[in-house]
């Protein structure tokens, strides 16, 4: 196995892991939580193709998930933002209970 | 593939599975910040030194701690009476694990062309030829300077589209959470 085939791997596994996350849990921020996961696994994987591919000193690899950063950090404020408004309207963060649409 | 990496590794996983599977909220956001530890360290054994330093700050600095505030405003901390999963979880778990199956397999039937794999040797000498040791690619040696220089040049476009999207989203996120409170507010005064 190679160094590039481990590491996407485990960002395959941390990828299905924050899936799996997002798909099962009740909890709004438990979902954000599963989200983060994936975009997280993502930047693994390009940080892994930037240092093993052939052009690193191009660093197109490594700025690509540097952006990815920053906008999953304003995703992340987005989100909870919207799950604390949401628990203000519905006193609830349990998605199975918010099914209407309506205020 | 060293030691390090199986336990760097290992820790990630283990933190992005306490993350989804602990019944306690406030337990999953400690454990989020293990994954997310994790994955820098990862960022850090891949010679990315910028990026894990750019992931401590701002996963564990700010994300995760935005969770925990999170966390704590909803008062989601006690285990709902219904558990903690959701009606479908088990056609959430099929999905993701279809998602891993086609993943890994991905992965497994393109080893031989992905960068860094050993040339497969011709038939006669493929016996004196160690299989899966790869030649260790020299680790790219990049400085501060140099990122600086590449986001102030050639990705100056997209530097400025993620400010003005970072102002945007910190405007938008106090607006969303304040606007309930000055609508009762106003309602009070009429």
């Amino acid at each position: 196995m190679t160094p590039l085939m481990g590491y996407l791997l485990v960002a395959a596994l941390v990828f299905s892991i924050g899936l799996a996350g997002a798909l099962t849990r009740r909890n709004a921020i438990l979902v954000l939580i599963g989200i983060e996961l994936m975009l997280n696994a993502a930047n693994l994987n390009l940080i892994a193709f930037w240092r093993y591919g052939p052009h690193p000193e191009l660093l197109t690899g490594m700025i690509f998930a540097i952006f990815s950063i920053a906008v999953a950090a304003a995703e992340a404020a987005v989100g909870l933002g919207l799950v604390i408004q949401i628990h203000r309207h519905a006193h609830t963060t349990d998605l199975d209970a918010i099914n209407r649409m309506k205020g | 593939m060293g030691l390090i990496f199986y336990l760097i590794a290992a820790l990630t996983v283990v933190g992005g599975l306490a993350a989804v599977l602990l019944k306690n909220t406030v337990h999953c956001a400690l454990a989020l910040t293990v994954a997310f530890a994790g994955l820098a360290l990862l960022f850090l054994n891949l010679d990315a030194q910028f990026a894990g330093f750019a992931q401590i700050l701002v996963y564990i600095g700010a994300v995760a701690i935005l969770v925990v505030f999170a966390i704590l405003l909803t008062g989601g901390s006690e285990t709902p009476q219904g558990g903690v999963f959701s009606r479908s979880w088990l056609a959430g778990l099929t999905a993701a694990a279809a998602v891993f199956a086609v993943l890994g397999w991905a992965v497994a039937a393109s080893a031989p062309r992905l960068p860094g794999a050993a040339i497969p040797a011709p038939a006669a000498t493929r016996a004196s030829v160690i299989p899966s040791a790869p030649v260790a690619a020299p680790a790219p040696a990049v400085t501060v300077e140099q990122i600086g220089r590449v986001l102030a040049g050639r990705y100056v476009l997209p530097l400025e589209i993620v400010a003005v999207l970072l102002t945007a989203a910190l405007i938008g996120a106090v607006i969303v959470a304040m606007h309930e409170k000055t609508g009762r507010e106003k309602e009070g005064l009429e």
